[in-house]
């Protein structure tokens, strides 16, 4: 991992962190209406995924997918003014939270009803298998999606045409407020992937180089038509299911469990780390030093002072974009007729 | 350059010319190619363009019809066949929720050239599960396209239209219509997908009428003139829009309309057409606008009853008689 490279992972995630504390922000003050989902906890996953897929490729996301955009490029600006209704927003202010959509970032669009996305992205898939493009799909879901019948339709057709799709699970454990062992009878996600063929692995989802790695290693077989894959992230979400859910249900201890493993503060540890001593790499022992000294690799990866300078340059940004969305226009009515007729061409209807 | 074709080969025709003139455009549903379609509408095309264009797919009409969805939104121009209307009940979510919505909320970015055919109407006592029309489910969601050929022609035009449209069409035919014949002319340059047509010109009463329950009218319409009534029959060829305007100057002319649909009487396609004609003709109206249309039953198997659920001239001709005398 390159210093570069990883500074983009730290950037994207802190930038992450930043916007979706700031709607929560906006959201209690009134500025931001409807449902709100929000992210924290999770951003290992899209940043480690998002980082690994390739411009050409497309990104189908469900209702909890500001951040799924941001990494892929649509600026903060217009997702913050899709959050404010807004004419500047990515969706003109017609999608809002749930429905964002970049035509030109292949990013396919936030679906707000759970396993919508598996049909839409085995069919963008078909279009690129059919096509015999070098391109891949990746497609969002949570756990609570696996038990839509979607999910089984979808990944047979997808598994019988090797159709090229990476499927990826954001198993925060929770279907707004019913656990994993109360909704799902096999609470491995990735194991119920063996009922289609389909080569799948849970993946620690709350570290972003891991996410990263086992991306960068799946889009690459994908790619190349052998099929798809489904990766199972392990991850957990922080806030409640949206700004209108206190998130009560879970126990307290669970939750300051997971809070030690912020995935911010597991990147910014791995990168603070020095070189151990010979002392310390006894104490791993033998067989271990090679696992320990591929982590290794990624010590000094940031000083402090370049950690603070993108903490400042991410505030800045979402700072920038509160004030650009608060003072873009509101759309009229009769753009939302121009959205609702925008494939019509000049047709004469009758 | 016209010939005689069934309504299934009309279609047939419609999907090859596409499927020739536009590599964007391919096939999907349940025995569409190596079997070549429940209705034969196929026959002949998985082996001239192969499987990726004419793809058989698993029994799953909410994930295939997404399918749909998601080619749809990078340009090409698929063609979901469902193999009945019933079976489009579990593919709503994709057509409610996702064909009719994207290009809407996205402000406006995505194209949605996706085809979705299906028969409706009641055939042959196939009981309650196989003879619904529900096409008044899918009239209440913007963003619809609802044609309803009722001839050969019709079936290859709108077929054609509604595939070179960036919109989404669900272009809703009828299984007992899929073998009768008529003349189609290739050649020709069509009406609008959705304009109405008048297929008979009379003075007396309009009969307003789509899919199959033209053919009905049409014959009505035959009876009523030996009665020395002259009907004017049209057929709606759209129920999404609707042309009102070829509706009102009938009305107009003959101050008098008769709507007969299929579906269910409750709510269906006539009670937003007597709507309308009532807003906007109401002091060209002789009399209230009438309506004959199926029973609130559900099919029953039984053929006697099943026959007596549904419109038939005989009904036809005396609701027309009595709005008359009115």
């Amino acid at each position: 991992m390159d210093r570069a490279r990883f500074h983009a992972l730290l950037r994207d995630m802190l930038l992450a962190r930043e916007f979706e504390e700031r709607a929560a922000r906006e959201y209690t003050e009134g500025r931001i209406a409807g449902f709100l989902h929000l992210y924290p906890g999770e951003e290992a996953v899209a940043v480690g995924v998002l980082h690994a897929a390739d411009e050409a490729d497309y990104v189908v996301s469900t209702y909890r997918e500001h951040v799924h955009a941001l990494v892929r490029g649509l600026s903060a600006r217009s997702i913050m003014s899709e959050l404010f209704g807004r004419r500047d927003g990515c969706s003109g202010g017609m999608g809002g939270s749930m429905h964002l959509f970049d035509r030109e970032r292949r990013f396919m669009g936030g679906y707000a009803i759970v396993g919508e996305t598996y049909p839409v992205a085995i069919g963008i898939a078909y279009a690129i298998a059919l096509r015999q493009l070098p391109e891949a799909v990746i497609c969002f879901f949570g756990d609570g999606a696996v038990n839509q019948g979607t999910f089984h339709e979808s990944l047979n057709m997808a598994a019988l045409w090797k159709l090229p799709v990476l499927f990826v699970c954001e198993n925060n454990r929770y279907q707004i407020g019913t656990e994993i062992h109360r909704h799902s009878a096999v609470s491995d996600v990735y194991r119920r992937a063996c009922a289609h063929d389909i080569p799948a692995r849970k993946v620690d989802g709350m570290d972003v180089l891991a996410v990263h790695e086992a991306t960068l290693e799946a889009l690459r077989r994908i790619r190349a038509g052998t099929g798809p894959e489904l990766l199972e992230m392990k991850t957990y979400r922080f806030r409640g299911h949206s700004m209108a859910d206190p998130g009560s249900y879970r126990p307290r201890a669970e939750l300051d469990a997971y809070r030690r493993l912020d995935p911010l503060r597991i990147a910014e540890h791995l990168a603070a780390q020095t070189y151990p001593d010979q002392a310390q790499l006894d104490a791993v022992g033998k067989d271990h030093i090679e696992a320990f000294s591929d982590r290794l690799q990624q010590q000094n990866l940031i000083t402090h002072e370049e950690l603070d300078r993108l903490r400042q340059s991410v505030q800045e940004e979402i700072e920038d974009a509160v004030a650009f969305a608060a003072s873009s226009p509101e759309p009229v009515l009769q753009e939302a007729w121009d959205a609702l007729n925008c494939n019509r061409n000049g047709e004469v209807m009758i | 350059m016209s010939e005689t074709l069934l309504y299934h080969q009309a279609l047939n025709r419609a999907l090859d010319e596409s499927m020739a003139a536009d590599d964007s455009v391919f096939i999907l549903g349940e025995d569409v190619g190596l079997y070549g379609g429940s209705y034969r509408v196929t026959e002949g095309l998985y082996a001239k363009y192969g499987e990726w264009r004419v793809r058989d797919t698993p029994i799953s009409e909410g994930s295939f019809t997404g399918l749909g969805v998601g080619a749809a939104l990078t340009g090409m121009r698929p063609v979901v066949e469902i193999m009945t209307i019933n079976f489009a009940l579990l593919a709503l979510d994709a057509i409610v929720n996702m064909a009719t919505k994207i290009p809407f909320m996205s402000g406006g970015q995505f194209p949605m050239p996706l085809v979705i055919r299906t028969p409706g109407g009641v055939a042959r006592q196939l009981a309650a599960q196989h003879s619904q029309r529900l096409e008044q489910m899918l009239m209440n969601v913007p963003g619809m396209r609802i044609a309803v050929p009722s001839t050969p022609q019709d079936a290859y035009w709108q077929l054609k239209q509604a595939i070179q449209s960036d919109e989404a069409i669900f272009l809703l035919e009828h299984e007992l219509l899929y073998f009768s014949e008529g003349t189609v002319d290739t050649r020709m340059p069509p009406p609008p997908m959705h304009r109405a047509l008048v297929r008979r010109e009379g003075d007396a009463i309009t009969l307003l009428a789509y899919s199959r329950m033209v053919l009905l009218a049409e014959q009505a319409a035959h009876r009523l003139v030996e009665m020395g009534i002259d009907a004017e029959v049209i057929d709606l060829r759209s129920l999404r829009p609707i042309d009102w305007r070829t509706c009102i100057q009938s009305v107009g002319k003959t101050h008098h309309a008769l709507v007969i649909e299929e579906d269910h009487r409750f709510s269906g396609a006539g009670a937003e057409i007597v709507a309308q004609l009532t807003e906007h003709c109401f002091n060209d109206l002789d009399a209230p606008v009438g309506r004959v249309a199926g029973l609130d039953l559900p099919a029953p198997y039984n053929g006697r009853l099943e026959a007596l659920t549904l419109p038939d001239t005989d009904r036809i001709v005396d609701a027309a008689v009595r709005l008359l005398e009115e």
